[in-house]
């Protein structure tokens, strides 16, 4: 669900702008760390999955639907720096092209569902890791933590975002109780999503999975008679 | 797969607004976007204006109405939400239709409406009357950083390759007996995404490696100049100075 234009006040709009180039700078120059000079090619086609899994539609209790906001899957699969530029790139392209989302709302789009979604997913992502034994097991299940909470916290930064430059008085508690709730059961199923899709891609290619790095066993040479 | 086709969302044509140059568009779509955003919403006949001056454009491009109306169906989920608010607002109530609503409620609702529709159908017109290709050239020249362009423009390219794989690999499913009825079904899916990945990264070095036996270095050439002349910009101009005006009159009057 994309903000559109008269949403959310001039300055509190302006203000995420701000947020939204300063965290796509940082993308930009943490991808080139993360992908060397392939970045165009590589990052433009991870963008490409992101926009194409984003239309995977799951039901959501009532007869709603949910689609994955993919933010927490491609930082994990690629890269935190990655992952936030190419979510930010998705949602550029579907301000200024698709006309999805207001255009002085970009910067709102961007920071909630590109930084938020990434940083809080990657960030206990990586803490859930770090609690768990090291191996390639425990990756789909930080996977999963990562990713159930990182939608409910990108629901309550709108909410925070409402609360300060929301354009119609309506009291917090009803827009925090409808956001949050929505976006838990929608969060459940990025989870199931994300944590499925990171172990099929952890059997198949291990070495893609930005997060599963350092976990491979390290290449054991034994001679013929199986001595080390 | 094949190139040369335009996209969906861009209607050739070779109208006076069809042939201004994209940054110039882009600058006057948001000039008028800002001017929209910024007036005040009891002012209700600014929001006819900004629609008249909409319509003239589009007269002018030649976007027929049916299309813009079936573009600015991206708008709907946010209509709901609009729709909710007269019963969820603070403030004084009003009795509309016999029903009770707040009166904030019913102006804020009318507030997203008015400003989220003259916004869609503005970028909508944008993109029916510029290639998506130009529009990348257009934010270049408007100083956008140019790994973010290059990064777009592949996402561009071969956001379609990526999304009819995808459609593929949801007919193999379906032609196998797969029906998605609730979160059980995801593993199904999800093998499916991961697969999508890999071959969307996998493409991805493919496709870098065929630019360095091409000769690239880090930056694309620019083959199309679009450089726009002061009529060019003046032409563009046209759309956010009238929204300006109507904009200082809803401040004074």
């Amino acid at each position: 669900m994309h903000i559109p234009n008269g949403f959310i006040d001039g300055p509190v709009s302006a203000g995420a702008a701000v947020v939204a180039v300063a965290g796509i700078a940082v993308g930009l120059r943490g991808a080139r760390r993360e992908l060397d000079e392939r970045t165009a090619p590589l990052a433009g086609l991870v963008a490409a999955f992101v926009f194409a899994v984003q239309m995977l539609n799951f039901p959501v209790a009532g007869g709603t639907s949910g689609h994955l906001l993919g933010g927490t899957l491609a930082a994990i699969l690629v890269g935190p720096y990655t992952g936030v530029l190419c979510v930010a790139v998705v949602l550029l392209m579907q301000g200024l092209f698709f006309a999805d989302g207001g255009l002085t709302a970009l910067g709102l789009n961007i920071t909630i569902m590109g930084i938020v979604t990434v940083v809080v997913g990657y960030g206990l992502f990586r803490l859930a890791l770090g609690l768990l034994p090291a191996r390639h097991s425990s990756v789909p299940i930080a996977a999963f933590v990562g990713a159930l909470v990182s939608v409910p916290a990108a629901a309550c930064v709108f909410t925070g975002f409402y609360a300060i430059g929301g354009t119609t008085d309506v009291s917090i508690g009803k827009v925090a109780g409808a956001m949050i709730g929505v976006h838990v059961l929608i969060g459940i199923g990025e989870a199931i999503i994300t944590a499925a899709t990171v172990s099929s891609v952890l059997a198949v290619r291990p070495d893609l999975v930005h997060g599963a790095r350092g976990l491979a066993r390290p290449l054991e040479l034994r001679s013929a008679g199986g001595t080390r | 797969m094949s190139a040369g086709h335009g996209h969906r969302l861009y209607r050739p044509g070779d109208s006076p607004v069809h042939r201004l140059p994209p940054h110039c568009k882009l600058l006057a779509l948001v000039g008028f976007v800002l001017a929209t955003v910024s007036t005040p919403r009891e002012v209700y006949w600014a929001f006819g204006a900004y629609a008249v001056l909409l319509v003239g454009v589009a007269v002018l491009a030649r976007v027929p109405a049916g299309f813009l109306l079936r573009r600015m169906l991206v708008e709907l989920p946010f209509v709901g939400f609009a729709l909710l608010l007269p019963f969820v607002a603070n403030g004084p109530d009003v009795q509309v239709l016999g029903l009770s609503v707040s009166r904030d409620g019913l102006l804020g609702a009318w507030n997203i409406m008015a400003k989220g529709t003259l916004g869609v159908v503005a970028g909508v017109l944008l993109a029916a009357t510029t290639e998506l290709r130009a529009l990348l050239l257009g934010l270049q020249k408007l100083r956008m950083p140019p790994l973010l362009v290059q990064i777009m423009s592949f996402m561009l390219r071969y956001g379609g390759v990526i999304t009819a794989e995808m459609g593929r690999m949801r007919i193999a499913r379906e032609s196998r007996g797969f029906v998605a009825r609730d979160l059980r079904q995801t593993p199904a899916v999800a093998k499916s995404a991961g697969a999508l990945f890999i071959r969307s990264y996998e493409r991805g070095e493919r496709v870098h490696l065929a630019m360095l036996s091409r000769g690239y270095t880090g930056t694309m050439p620019v083959i199309l100049d679009t450089r726009a002349t002061g009529a060019q910009w003046a032409a563009a101009a046209a759309l956010p100075v009238a929204a300006l005006v109507v904009w200082a009159g809803a401040l004074t009057l």
